[in-house]
This record gives structure tokens, sequence and C-alpha cells, in this order.
């Protein structure tokens, strides 16, 4: 199976996340006041340099006129728009005191809910993933070839193909409702990236250490503990943090399995009904959409580099 | 004895309740760590069990390795996609068998016909413009010295739940009653950004989730912020992949802006630009949550994705659904062989 190619990681070589220019052309042997020239004579259109303003100005202020709206009065919030904030700023912490523990919103349950739900979520599928990648990648078995392009295949069905009968399964099982049905259904639905993407990391480890460990005796456990499990740290984080925020951020698979129900449901969930409930109370929503983000964004500024390795190998996941 | 089942049935029906209904902080969190613990525990007896090189057979170290997974594979995936392929094939309570019915209402009813252009509309817009603002915007801040804060801002939509950013939207979107006292002035301020410009600009403020045809444009746009900071951050490693002597050769041959980005680095990141694409699209075609939040679906502007669920789950016609949920499947494949076909090709390149 090594002529199946990797999905998008083989694409990229650095990221967002990569610190600078200079370890990249160092690495290249490029000199460093090169580049640097070069950066100088591209900045000197002003036209350009505008554009780039405007997609960043774009992208930016959504998000930062919701957060402005979220610190704001109630009443303020109803009567003008968050851009008179710095004309007449009144700042509060009611919102998100209200949306957290009030009664009608209540979301700190359901913050609970959500890490409840990710943490496992995370755990299961990668150790499941990383021991059959293991077997497929450095133990030789009948139709393991046959077997490792079928889970490969399996990455693009989309979850909407499976979410009923499972459903029904559960509800068979008695499960239905429980913490139980959600981390079975994202550490299923995770699998076949997982052990694809840890699969191709696998692979590039040198073969030689590997005939080392055997030639010293030791078992298929004891190479995998001792030899392999240091080496693929990098990887595990990637796969981790992706992992991590697509089932906090997921709304699909909460809304099937967990429901409305106050004991399970996450953020997500939540804030998506309040949306529709109460779709006017923007001091609640702005609250709320923040108190649901923060996680993942202090993931992202704090892990960037993983971060976005992990997001783009991950990005045909169903 | 009568008195030592009894107990041990009570005790069987805590221990059942204790891990199926957890409705207090602690209780949540130290049913997490069970579940943690329980899997820890029952892998490491698995492996326990195959680590012995001498005495067990190695076709059971690999079922050691392998087993779990597939199995909760096969349980997870292949079976139900089966199931659904199968109870497509039959009316809303899965009784009686109807042959294609399902799909043929699904191609020709016209409040489903409304759907399936919609997506059209999403999967073909969503990848175009979210790839060729990610191109340009990649190209313009390449190597420049604030290259890392505006890769970051524009990263950022992609570190969010969907659910996040279609309520950031709906209020940028958000509509006001325009009302006027006698003197023709507006008396209610818009709180909407877009609203407040189109007052500002001296026009009339939109409904904009409201009024078709235009309001599934208004969607597609949240996803497009979202996406294309995913296609800037694989096109920028692409454009940094370009070797230095053909930008170079370029620049002494007098090319530059406009041209060297049409001649140069197009043609030197298109296999990038077509996976970027294709991967959007397979995410866009399976887009749900947006919809769902924004509109609920109402308005005509519903997506195959969304209509899946309603149907589903809230018209209970189980039919409709699963043949909803294959057509997605179907759509997708086309779109899977063609970037796959693509990367083959990217990596014969190298």
């Amino acid at each position: 199976m090594t002529t199946t190619p990797p999905p998008v990681p083989a694409l990229v070589t650095g990221g967002v996340g990569d610190d600078d220019a200079g370890t990249q052309s160092s690495r290249r042997g490029l000199g460093l006041d090169q580049r640097a020239a070069k950066a100088k004579k591209r900045l000197t259109s002003p036209w350009a340099s505008l554009l780039a303003a405007v997609i960043a100005i774009l992208w930016t202020i959504p998000t930062f006129g919701l957060l402005i709206t979220s610190i704001r009065p109630q009443s303020d919030i109803n009567r003008t728009g968050w851009w008179t904030f710095f004309t007449n700023p009144t700042v509060t912490g009611a919102n998100y005191q209200e949306a957290m523990f009030g009664s009608q919103t209540n979301l700190a349950v359901y913050f609970v809910n959500s890490i409840v739900i990710t943490l496992p979520s995370v755990v299961i599928p990668i150790t499941l993933a990383l021991l059959a990648a293991y077997a497929f990648a450095w133990i030789e078995f009948k139709g393991r070839n046959v077997l490792f392009v079928a889970v490969f295949a399996l990455q693009v069905v989309p979850i909407q193909v499976t979410l009923i009968p499972l459903l029904t399964q559960y509800v068979t099982w008695g499960l239905a409702g429980s913490f139980w049905t959600v981390w079975l259904s994202h550490s299923i639905f995770a699998l076949p990236l997982a052990i694809f993407l840890l699969h191709n990391f696998m692979k590039d480890i040198p073969p030689s250490l590997i005939e080392a460990a055997r030639v010293d005796g030791a078992g298929h456990v004891k190479i995998f503990f001792q030899v392999l499990l240091p080496l693929l740290v990098p990887a595990i984080a990637s796969f981790a943090i992706f992992q991590f925020l697509w089932v906090w951020n997921d709304l699909l698979v909460a809304l099937t399995f967990a429901g409305g129900t106050r004991n399970v449901a996450p953020l997500t969930v939540r804030v998506a009904e309040l949306s529709g409930t109460r779709g006017a109370d923007w001091h609640l929503l702005s609250a709320g959409a923040f108190i649901s983000m923060i996680v993942p964004v202090v993931v992202f500024l704090a892990l960037q580099r993983y971060f976005v390795r992990g997001l783009l190998a991950g990005s045909v996941k169903g | 004895m009568d008195y030592i089942s009894r107990y041990l049935a009570w005790l069987g029906d805590g221990i059942r309740d204790w891990l199926l209904n957890a409705d207090d902080t602690g209780h949540k969190f130290a049913l997490m760590l069970v579940a943690i613990i329980l899997f820890v525990v029952v892998m490491g007896a698995v492996l326990l069990a195959v680590d012995r090189p001498k005495r067990v057979p190695r076709w059971l170290v690999t079922v050691g390795f392998v087993g779990p997974a597939l199995l909760m594979l096969t349980f997870g995936l292949v079976y139900p996609g089966l199931r659904t392929l199968w109870a497509s094939l039959f009316d809303r309570r899965g009784q009686n068998f109807i042959g294609l019915d399902n799909y043929i209402l699904a191609f020709t009813q016209s409040e489903f016909q409304i759907v399936l252009r919609n997506t059209a509309l999403w999967v073909i817009v969503v990848p175009i413009a979210a790839t060729l603002i990610g191109l340009v915007y990649a190209v313009l801040v390449d190597r420049t010295r604030f290259e890392r804060v505006a890769k970051t801002l524009v990263f950022l939509p992609m570190a969010i739940s969907m659910v996040g950013a279609s309520i950031i939207w709906k209020f940028v979107y958000d509509y006001r009653a325009v009302l006027r006292n006698s003197e023709g002035d507006l008396i209610a301020q818009q709180i909407g950004l877009i609203n407040q410009l189109l007052v500002w600009a001296g026009l009339e403020p939109q409904q904009f989730l409201l009024n078709t045809p235009f309001n599934t444009f208004f969607l597609i746009a949240v996803m497009v912020w979202i996406q294309a900071g995913f296609a800037m951050t694989v096109l920028s490693a692409a454009i940094k992949a370009i070797p230095d002597d053909i930008v170079e050769a370029a620049t002494l041959d007098g090319l530059s802006g406009a041209k060297m980005f049409r001649y140069i680095t197009i043609p030197s990141v298109r296999p990038a630009l077509v996976v970027v694409v294709t991967t959007i699209a397979m995410g866009t075609l399976k887009v749900f949550d947006i919809v769902r939040t924004m509109t609920g679906g109402n308005f005509q502007t519903s997506v195959v994705a969304n209509e899946f669920y309603r149907q589903s789950f809230v018209q209970q016609n189980a039919g409709l659904g699963a043949a909803l949920a294959v057509i997605l499947f179907v759509l997708v494949i086309p779109l899977v062989i063609y970037n796959i076909r693509q990367l083959r090709i990217s990596e014969e390149i190298r």
C-alpha cells in the first residue's frame, strides 16, 4: 500500500505554524538577506498591500464585532450597533455570567459535557488506531493490503450514512442518550483517518530500527511501546489536536446521539438551539458563542504548528 | 438464596444506572475516568495476552493489534452503511419495499429540486471562491514582515465550530424592521454591520437570510469565510516550494506582479490547487451546521445534508432520509477519485 499517496500533508511542507521563513531558508541553504530583499520588492505595490489588508479585515471584523457585543450591556446591544462602543465604552461581564450560569441557558453544564465527551473520544480512537496502524505497517499477514485499502476507502463514507442504523442499535442495547454512545460513535468515525495517517508515519520509520529490536528478542508489543511510540509523538499530537477540535466542534453526531438532553449534550448543540429559540437575545448568543469557541481558539493559538498539520491532514474526514 | 440474587439484581441496576445516567459534574467526570480506565484495562489485557512471541501463534498477535479497530469499523461504518443502502429502498416506516421511489422523489419533487440546486450552488461556489481568495491572499502576504499574523487571522475561522461561525455571521446579517418618524428619519438603528453599511450608503436594509434566492449566497459566504484559511495554508506551502531559480529566471525575463502570478505561480501550484478545490468541495457537500444554525433550512436554503437530518429525525421518513444519505455518498465518490488521481500525478512529478 505504499502506492496510495497520503492526503494533503504530502503537499504541505510548512504552514501557518512554521516559526519563520528563516528556518526554512537556512534549511534550503539560502541567505536571509536575499529573501528579505525579495520581500521588500513585493511590498512596493500599494494595491497588493491594500488588497491583503482588505481581506484580513473582512476575515476579522465579524468575529471582532461579536466579541465587542458580548461585553456590552444588554440594553446597549439592542439599541445601538457594536461600532458605537468606541464612542461610548461600557463594559460588562453580565452576559457571560448569565450565559454560563443563568437558569435559561446554563452553558456551564454543557461546557462540562463537552469536556467529558471530548477526552475519551480522543484517547480511544488514537490508541486503537496506533495498534492497527502498527499491524498494517510492521506485521506480515494475509490480506493485509486489501484490508488496508478498505480502511483507507472508509475515510470518505459520510457519517450521515451510518447514523440511523447506529442509533437503532444503541436504542436496542438501552444505551441511547448516554455518554457511551457519543464516545463510541466518535471513536468509530475517527478510526479510518487515524489508522491511515499513523500508518504513513510508521512506515517512515527506518526498518533497521525495528529489525535491531527484533534481533534483541523483542516481541511486537515491546517494539511498539519502546521503539515506535517515542518516535511517533509529533504525529500523535497532530492527530490528537485535530480529533479534539473535530469532536469539540461537532454538531451532527452530538445532535443525533446526545439529543437535547441536558445531561449529555455538548456546547455546540446548546448554542445552536439557543440560536433557534432565542435568536434575538444577542447578549446571550454572543457570550454563548465565545464560551463555545474559547477552547478551540486557545488550543489553536498555543499549538499552531501541530494544529495546522493535523487539520490539513484530516480535511477529507467524513 | 433469593435474598442474595435480589441483592445482586439491585446492585446490577445500581451500577447500570450509575453508568448510564450521569447528572452532575462530579459524576460525569468520574464516569469519563471510568470509561478511559476501562478501555486501558481491556486493551492492556489484550496486549498482555499476545505478548508471548514463543507461545502465541502469530495470527493471534495480529488479531490483537488490528482486531479491535476492525471490529469497530465493521460495526459502526460498514454494517450501518449497508443497512442504510437497504433502508433507502423502503417506505417511511421501513416496512414496504418500494424500489427506487425514494430516489425518484428526491430528484423530481420541486421541493427537493431546490435542495439539489442549493447543494450544487454550494459545491460550485464555495471551493472556487475560497480557493481564489486563499491563493491571492497567500501570494500577497508571502514573505512579508507580517506574514505570520496575517495568516493566523485568516486561518482562525478554521479552528472554531461552524455553529460559532454561523452565529458570528447571523449577527453581521442582523436586520431590524425599518421604522420612520414623521420626518422620514429612521427610528430603530440597525445592529447588524452590513445593514448599517447599507443605511450609511443611503440604501434600504435587507433581510439577508429571508429573501430568496440570494439568502443561499449569504450562507455560502460563511463557508467561504471558514474554508479560505485552509486553501491559503495549503497553497502558501505550495508557493514556498516553488524553486527559487525559476522565480529568479522569470524575474530576469522581466516578469513581475500579475504576470508572475499568471505564468509562474499558478502553473507551479496547479496540483495543490486541484487538491484544495476537491477537498473543500467534499467538505462543502456535507455541510449541515451552517444551514441548520442560520435558517434551519427554511426560506428555500436547505441542502442535502440538512434535508437528510430533517427527513430522518424530524419528518421521521426513514426511507427518504436513507436515500438522501446515499445520494450524499454517491456525490462524494467522483470527487474522491479525482482527488486521489491528482495526488498520484503530483507524487509522480516529484
